[in-house]
């Protein structure tokens, strides 16, 4: 319908580009514009201000369709890949399996890890969403990961009572602020809380953001990184002050641990903070300990299991491949590369079902939409227009009627099946089956998709001249031999052309197989919807998506080869 | 297509059954929409033929499932999201898209093909591609179920159409017409509406039909992007077909097909009398 991309020159008449081309031929002297300037820059500047003119006109709605519509496709592209739930959820103990050798269960340091992700993950509510996310993975993780986060926030809990044992001062949030705090922020926040407490309710402005004190990194590094999280956390998600609130327990741990790693942690310090990091420091060794992953082993057995840890390990990636093998029916373990067991393999079927059924919808359009497109091109124009009505109102009627047509046509107690137990073909209790399985999707979907494979294979058969038909037929062939050698050869085209435009509309159909597919006559663009709104494993969902998608772009490839993306048709 | 005088027996006999072949076929193209128009008349909440409907008895034929749809608030919710949806849809897909077309038909536009391949993207990629790729990222950006971005999500998907016939309008365009009315003191501003818009009109209004359509009839996409409150009225009917199939769905479909019989004429009309002004016959 449109030959947009052949250059409009034909009726443009005079261009600045003619301009130059006879600028060009004239040699010797350079011919000069009324101003004086040479005539060939005069015309390249007009050129491209023509262009940018162009451009500026196109440039609206391109950024829209990039905004709208770009973007978002980019966006499932990356989602299929990204991965970085893990790695943000559990940074410390992505870090810290790094050694690990994958067989047996990991060491003492690595679940001391685990134990601050975790506190910091279950504060946040971060572990359920990375234990769903797992569970696509490994089933059970999500119940671990639940279940530990509930047991998490006492962890530690046993060294801070004997720190507490050791000096009061110890359960105080002030000591903690003295310990870890920049003065400066506490200055800060002193002249903040006076401000705060001079305009008496109608005060908006937070807290000053908490700030480490200098050297702090180096003389107690694990207990700086918690303090650190756990005041930010205070501030940004309760909104409350961290100098108000009792520090979590797992600080007792980290203290614990930069204390025995360090014992001379405390010299930096002086005043009461010196003190009291002195006294502990002397105590430490004395302290009873427990090992975090017994701990740990206690609250799940899960966490003894190696599998457990080497899914974790093999999703730490920011970025995975885990979606698309898990689309192609292969999953990630911590061995490698796996097949999926034989009773979860649903995606290759799925993706087998929808060729298979996109090819049979493109089949059964070539029989019915032949003889059709045959018939309006060789009847003449007066005839042929009022038929075309027939095949073009059902293109113009609304899919969801369509459907709805066909939902009530195909029911067991619908009017087909009436019609024929009325006509005596089938007994009253032999009603057929013809909805909810692929005989209804691909009844709909023929009738559905029957107007794309007729109006190009209509379009090609009117430019084949009946001249031809009619010299073979004189040289002696039958009615039979010349269409099969002269005619239907030369509509070749039309059915490459409606089979592809067929084929691509079908395999990404998602409502006509959905209300009336069932079970078994659904196409992939079902698992996609399922699994986006349903199961909420987006990842998935991008990945067959993505597949889809280039699977799609591929075969436009060959249609623009074959036919040219500007001869679709609009009716 | 005439059978000569001097057929055969077996000539005439394959030249009937071909005939008979194809009005089966037609008889399965256009049989579905037509059946289900005297089938939301039916007194009764079936939805096959009462034996009153084929005795033709007035009793058995009502105007309740139109009354229902004209009552019930849910229809009409979402008859009016759909009404409140499509036209802004299509004013901003149109808007964009007539400029763009206009931008694009001038004789020297950098990378052409790849801009004109970006633009109609929209309605090359399956549609449950599209409502995925903007449901993950509308909901990063709040769009999410929000008014805006089922307009803008719907404006989106209408572009290609405006682009092709707008693009295709413009070929047949006399680009000297515009030099001419420069020449004669028009600004491009008044040169645009007083002379290029009223000649290129026609593949406007058939492209900002084509992008209501898209927009009016599309369920995919807003049933991603849109949440209860943009339900349309495709959406409400996939409801009621997935869930509860209500006979109202058939009164909805009966009126939804003669808006369809009206927008077919409109656009073969335009296209009759945009082909008249570029002085080729009507095909």
């Amino acid at each position: 319908m449109t030959d947009a991309t052949q250059g409009p020159d034909a009726t443009t008449g005079v261009t600045p580009d003619t301009g130059l081309r006879i600028a060009g031929r004239a040699g010797g002297a350079p011919v000069l514009a009324a101003d004086g300037t040479p005539l060939k820059r005069s015309l390249n500047r007009a050129l491209r201000r023509e262009k940018l003119r162009a451009l500026a006109l196109v440039a609206p709605l391109l950024i829209f369709i990039v905004v709208t519509f770009l973007a978002p496709i980019a966006d499932m592209l990356f989602r299929s890949v990204e991965n970085e739930i893990v790695s943000e959820t559990l940074p410390r103990t992505v870090v810290a399996l790094d050694g690990w050798d994958g067989e047996s269960v990991p060491g003492e340091q690595v679940f001391q890890e685990l134990a601050y992700d975790l506190v910091i993950a279950a504060e946040r509510k971060d572990h359920t969403r990375l234990g769903s996310r797992l569970n696509y993975e490994m089933t059970g993780a999500s119940s671990l990961f639940r279940k530990t986060g509930r047991r998490v926030d006492d962890l530690g809990e046993a060294l801070g009572e004997q720190f507490i044992a050791l000096d009061p001062a110890w359960e105080e949030p002030a000591t903690w602020v003295a310990l870890l705090a920049s003065p400066d922020w506490v200055a800060d926040r002193a002249a903040w809380q006076a401000e705060r407490d001079a305009a008496e309710g109608e005060f908006d402005t937070a807290e000053p953001r908490f700030v480490l004190r200098d050297g702090i990194d180096a003389a107690l590094p694990r207990t700086a990184d918690l303090y650190a999280a756990f005041a930010r956390f205070i501030q940004t998600e309760d909104r409350d002050s961290p100098t108000g609130e009792e520090p979590w327990t797992i600080l007792w741990q980290a203290l614990h641990e930069d204390l025995t790693k360090n014992a001379a942690a405390a010299t930096g310090f002086t005043g009461e903070a010196g003190r009291l990091l002195t006294q502990a420091a002397a105590a430490v060794p004395t302290f009873e300990t427990t090992s975090m992953r017994d701990t740990f082993a206690e609250i799940d057995r899960d966490w003894e299991n190696p599998r457990m840890w080497g899914t974790i390990e093999a999703f730490s990636d920011p970025y995975t491949a885990g979606y698309f093998l898990a689309a192609a029916d292969f999953q990630l373990t911590p061995d490698g590369i796996e097949k999926q067991p034989e009773d979860r393999q649903i995606y290759a079927l799925l993706f087998g079902r929808t060729l298979f059924m996109s090819l049979t919808i493109m089949f059964s359009c070539v029989l019915l939409g032949y003889p059709i497109a045959f018939l309006l091109a060789n009847l003449p124009m007066r005839i042929s227009n009022v038929l075309l009505i027939l095949v073009l109102l059902p293109f113009w009627t609304s899919l969801l009627v369509r459907t709805s047509a066909w939902k009530v046509l195909l029911q067991q107690q619908g009017v087909i099946n009436d019609v024929l137990v009325w006509s005596g073909l089938i007994s009253n209790a032999g009603r057929l089956a013809l909805i909810n399985n692929q005989t209804g999707t691909i009844i709909a979907m023929t009738h559905i998709l029957l107007p794309f494979m007729i109006l190009p294979l209509y379009s090609v058969m009117k430019t084949i001249p009946p001249a031809y038909v009619r010299a073979a037929k004189s040289l002696g062939a039958t009615n039979f031999t010349a269409f099969r050698r002269v005619y239907f050869p030369q509509s070749v085209p039309g059915i490459g052309a409606g089979c592809i435009l067929v084929f691509i509309l079908s395999i990404g159909y998602y409502i006509t197989p959905e209300l009336v597919g069932g079970t078994t006559g659904t196409f992939i663009s079902n698992r996609i919807a399922y699994h986006i709104s349903n199961s909420l494993n987006w990842g998935l969902a991008a990945a067959l998506g993505t597949i889809l998608l280039a699977v799609v772009l591929l075969l436009y490839w060959v249609y623009d080869r074959l036919v040219g993306i500007d001869n679709v048709s609009l009716g | 297509m005439k059978l000569p005088p001097y057929a055969t027996l077996g000539q005439k006999i394959w030249h009937y059954a071909f005939l008979v072949l194809c009005g089966l076929i037609f008889f399965f193209l256009i049989a579905p929409i037509l059946t289900i128009i005297p089938l939301s008349f039916n007194a009764e909440n079936f939805f096959t033929f009462t034996p009153g409907m084929l005795a033709f008895d007035p009793e058995a034929y009502s105007l309740k499932h139109y009354r229902d749809f004209f009552t019930n608030p849910d229809w009409q919710q979402a008859l009016s999201n759909s009404v409140r949806i499509a036209p802004v849809a299509t004013l901003l897909s149109v808007a964009l898209g007539t400029l763009a077309a206009i931008g694009l038909s001038q004789s020297h536009v950098p990378f052409r093909r790849a801009i004109m391949a970006i633009l109609i993207s929209p309605m090359i990629v399956p549609l449950i591609i599209s409502a995925a790729g903007m449901y993950f990222f509308y909901s990063r950006i709040g769009l999410q179920g929000t008014y805006i971005g089922v307009v803008l999500a719907h404006a989106a998907l209408g572009v290609p159409f405006v682009i092709i016939t707008v693009t295709a309008t413009m070929v047949g365009f006399d680009q000297s017409l515009t030099r001419a009315s420069a020449n004669l003191g028009a600004g491009p501003v008044r040169t645009f509406f007083k002379v290029q818009m009223p000649l290129i009109l026609p593949g406007v209004i058939s492209g900002g039909l084509f992008a209501f359509i898209t927009s009016f009839d599309e369920v995919v996409v807003v049933l991603f992007v849109g949440s209860a409150s943009q339900k349309t009225l495709p959406w409400q009917m996939f409801i009621g077909l997935r869930e509860q199939i209500s006979p109202t769905i058939l009164a909805v479909a009966t009126i939804l097909v003669v808006v369809s019989i009206l927008l077919l004429t409109t656009v073969e009309l335009l296209r009759r009398r945009s082909e008249r002004m570029r002085g080729l016959t009507p095909g």
